[in-house]
């Protein structure tokens, strides 16, 4: 962005002078009396829901129009039309990055630095990745931790969200366990760090490292380097040249823009992995609002969900006609059971059709043919469990930073 | 057949072209488009300090989606952001973002909490 000096970090002198100069005012006034070049200000769809209403619809590159939640660093929250399908097209995939994305990545020097607690450290070019190590393939549901924060009662700070702080990708890469196996864990090796090419604006603000336990990588054959992204590269907003994927765990654990990974001797105490995405050490990642947990733990596995796609809230059916309810599910890596559906708030529940199985870590597609009754307002809900028998919650949970939303979604329609 | 100048022209356009397109095949660059213009914060007491020292590292879109807490939470948002992710904000200029915050995005009946996010313990969701 225009405030990033050629370091790419401030110190102190450097922000007193820009601040002097009114260049960070006038930046910040200019941008904002104007509209974004060659883009009709359009609005987000759902204006039955007014978390989103008055949201704009912004394209960024190489993205679709996405719903403007902020604009730098951005976040940008994916359309829930993109769901109708279970594989979320790379243009419409959300973003969301906590420090300015890097704006350009040279393949001919970027190079994927694995250093530490190794015997043979690498530097590894995109061909030496694409070219040294076994080639494999995941589909995986990337959700953001705070994803539905903008419902939680109470309110709590942090990105709004909507329910499109997800999407699902089929992801290519390597394992990096081969990657770790090729450079020869040393003894005593414990953690790994994971650094990218995203850098904060003021020295002094954490950069985005995260971690994962050696022995969570060694176990998962799923945990990859991705350099592809449904078949193509990603788009750098989504983590070109290569991002860490965790699937089945939370995104804040998938790396974009990646460049360093570092195997630690002892666990790693940055930041953001030992202040921030923390969840209240107890079986429901809950307190009662307005109380603190006593011990505070990293999120990791991503709860069980599912959510009604079509029809879409203040949709309008005729009567004594059949109307597929239509949606996607997801949990953490088990795999889904079983999809239920009530079109009476939950007195009554119908087992869902489920769609074609693309992987335990995937969205599942699922349907329901419902015979629409007579005129009136419905409330129809869909309630996943998976196949460790763990279903949504009828209650919200409530944590102080708004994170693993998984309540049962309610989606009111008329019958007409 | 001789090429017409015209044919030669277009030719030279084609190759010329395609060697920049095998040198920047290697680099993707993009240019990120300017902050929300939507997002312009209330007119008020401190609206200038608020910009110039928020906007410094994110935003304003970041204050104006945030839902109306009370001022004791945004005041430890505003000493979150200097304690925990380094902004560079005087005391004094800290306390007028506080207030101008307090004045213009809080809600007083909003009931307060023990647990507001500005406590840095799983809070850092920024």
């Amino acid at each position: 962005m225009g405030m990033r000096f050629k370091s790419g970090v401030l110190d102190r002198r450097q922000f007193l002078h820009a601040a002097a100069t009114g260049a960070v005012a006038l930046g910040a006034t200019l941008w904002g009396n104007r509209l974004l070049p060659g883009h009709a200000l359009a609005f987000a769809e759902g204006v039955e829901d007014p978390l989103l209403s008055g949201r704009p619809l912004v394209r960024y590159p190489g993205k679709t129009d996405l719903i403007l939640l902020t604009s730098r660093p951005p976040q940008l929250e994916t359309p829930i039309k993109y769901f109708e399908t279970a594989i979320t097209p790379n243009e419409a995939f959300y973003v969301r990055y906590h420090i300015p994305p890097p704006t350009s990545v040279d393949l001919s020097t970027w190079r994927l630095k694995v250093t530490g607690q190794l015997d043979r450290p690498l530097e590894l070019s995109m061909e030496d990745l694409q070219s040294k190590f076994p080639r494999t393939t995941v589909v995986a549901v990337n959700q953001c931790s705070g994803n539905g924060r903008g419902y939680f009662s109470p309110r709590v700070f942090g990105g709004q969200w909507a329910n499109g702080a997800m999407g699902n990708a089929e992801w290519t890469g390597v394992r990096l366990r081969d990657l770790l196996s090729a450079a020869g864990v040393k003894q005593g090796a414990v953690e790994v760090t994971f650094n990218g090419l995203d850098q904060p604006v003021m020295r002094t603000t954490p950069d985005f490292v995260k971690s994962l336990t050696v022995s969570r990588i060694m176990q998962d054959p799923n945990v990859l380097i991705a350099y592809q992204m449904n078949g193509q590269p990603l788009p750098l907003l989504n983590g070109f040249p290569a991002r860490l994927i965790v699937p089945g765990w939370y995104a804040t654990y998938w790396v974009k823009n990646l460049s360093e990974i570092t195997v630690l001797d002892k666990p790693f105490d940055g930041f953001w992995m030992t202040k921030a995405y923390l969840i209240p050490d107890n079986s429901c990642a809950c307190v009662e609002p307005g109380t603190a947990a006593p011990h505070m733990v990293p999120i990791n596995r991503m709860d069980v969900r599912s959510l009604i796609i079509s029809p879409g809230a203040g949709e309008r059916l005729p009567s004594g006609q059949t109307a597929a309810i239509k949606g996607i599910t997801f949990d953490g890596g088990s795999g889904i059971r079983q999809v239920e559906v009530s079109v009476d708030k939950g007195a009554t529940w119908h087992s869902a059709k489920l769609g074609k199985d693309l992987g335990n870590y995937s969205f599942r597609e699922w349907s329901f043919d419902w015979k629409t009754p007579q005129k009136g307002s419905y409330t129809l809900m869909s309630r996943a469990t998976n196949r460790m028998g763990e279903t949504q919650r009828t209650d919200p949970r409530w944590n102080p930073a708004g994170y693993m939303r998984n309540v049962i979604e309610h989606v009111e329609v008329t019958v007409a | 057949m001789p090429m017409s100048k015209q044919q030669t022209k277009v030719l030279f356009t084609v190759v010329i072209f395609s060697v920049a397109i095998i040198a920047i095949a290697q680099q993707t660059s993009i240019r990120l488009p300017p902050d929300n213009a939507m997002a312009q914060l209330k007119s008020g007491t401190g609206e200038e300090t608020a910009r110039r020292d928020c906007g410094f590292c994110h935003s304003t879109d970041y204050i104006v989606i945030q839902p109306h807490l009370t001022a004791k939470q945004w005041d430890a948002e505003v000493q979150k952001m200097i304690t925990v992710y380094g902004a560079v904000i005087t005391p004094s200029d800290a306390k007028i973002i506080s207030d101008y915050l307090a004045a213009n995005y809080s809600n007083g009946s909003a009931p307060a909490t023990k647990t507001e996010t500005g406590d840095t313990s799983g809070s850092g969701k920024r």
